[in-house]
């Protein structure tokens, strides 16, 4: 059975389309801590211009974006604010850690600074570099919209699947060190974790 | 450098400061129980009005150190430009000392800076809070024994999954 459609219409899936609609118009919420986020402005200024991929609205509201960028080391009295910050954030939402830092804790191997967010949040795309430069992040958004346009449902159900629940690393238990009592430091050669 | 008159001054009313030079700078070793009344001295007959910084070192396994944890304050004059480093040390079990707060208002954070870090208490301080680490934090970490990575603690928290949020 023939449909006669006129040329004008075009026909998808509802999923589909929401996906289009979707990566089309990501709105970040900049999370910038360091150097990273100076790269993160100049992606979002005009000579790389983000407009250009529909991502360009920072709000500083997270209850007005869906794309947090993690740009920078975050600390341990950062992290519960990341936390926060992206617990408020509206579904579907999505998560880009930039650069060596928010992704590994970088050179900062120290108490302090918490040794990659996806450790404690839901990570999409991770962008190398130390900072890295904004094409990389550009490409990040690309490849993150490309996602989106992949499995994304109207519904969520892609955040749903098992693969988005697991933990990004085999980091599943970190042990807090507790020494013994009358012990003040660890042997020399033995690390905390 | 400070001036001539004001290092005799001290001396003879501080006879347990130890002077030193280096390079041009005064250095002054004082004790303890002399330290406000030396501050309180310096402000108010010697003009030094700032408090440049307030740090602390850990002498812990220092080769041919006597004690475990060495004050710095870095002061200074604004109207003669006269630069003094007084140096006080304390060890465990009695870390307290005096608290320059109520002399210099600029000392407050940096007491808590050191208090944060290494855990010296500041006698008199109105707020001794930490300042940089969370308030939950319970260790000193730049003190040696310390481990660089810490205890565990950047590792202490709830992990959020995509159902949860």
């Amino acid at each position: 059975m023939a449909i006669d459609v006129p040329e004008n219409v075009v026909v998808s899936k509802l999923d589909e389309l929401a996906s289009w609609c979707r990566k089309n118009s990501l709105w970040p919420m900049p999370f910038a801590t360091a150097c990273c986020g100076i790269e993160l402005m100049a992606t979002g200024a005009s000579r790389h211009d983000l407009a250009r991929f529909g991502a360009e609205v920072m709000r500083f509201s997270p209850r007005q974006c869906d794309l947090m960028i993690v740009a920078g080391r975050v600390v341990m009295k950062m992290l519960p604010v990341l936390q926060r910050i992206w617990s408020q954030m509206h579904e579907p939402k999505w998560c880009i850690s930039m650069g060596a830092c928010a992704s590994t804790g970088g050179v900062f191997d120290t108490y302090s600074v918490v040794q990659g967010i996806d450790r404690f949040l839901p990570v999409d795309m991770y962008v190398p570099g130390c900072p890295p430069r904004p094409e990389q992040l550009i490409q990040a958004i690309i490849d993150l919209q490309d996602k989106i346009q992949r499995e994304g449902t109207i519904s969520g159900r892609e955040f749903a699947t098992r693969s988005r629940q697991e933990r990004k690393r085999a980091l599943v238990e970190l042990p807090v060190i507790t020494l013994p009592r009358g012990v003040s430091h660890l042997p020399q050669g033995v690390r905390v974790d | 450098m400070i001036d001539a008159a004001t290092k005799t001054a001290l001396s003879e009313a501080f006879p347990s400061i130890a002077w030193s030079e280096f390079r041009g700078d005064t250095r002054a070793v004082v004790p303890r129980e002399v330290l406000f009344e030396v501050f309180k001295r310096l402000r108010d007959e010697h003009g030094f009005d700032f408090v440049v910084d307030i740090t602390c070192v850990d002498y812990l396994n220092f080769r041919g150190a006597e004690d475990r944890f060495g004050l710095v304050y870095l002061l200074a004059s604004t109207h003669t430009n006269e630069r003094i480093t007084l140096r006080v040390f304390v060890n465990e079990p009695d870390l307290t000392v005096p608290s320059a707060v109520p002399l210099w208002e600029g000392a407050n954070w940096l007491e808590r800076e050191v208090w944060d870090m290494f855990g010296i208490p500041f006698e008199g301080h109105p707020d001794l809070r930490r300042i940089l680490m969370p308030e939950e934090f319970t260790a000193f970490p730049l003190r040696k024994d310390y481990p660089l990575q810490g205890r565990g603690e950047r590792h202490n928290f709830p992990v959020l999954h995509r159902e949860d949020a």
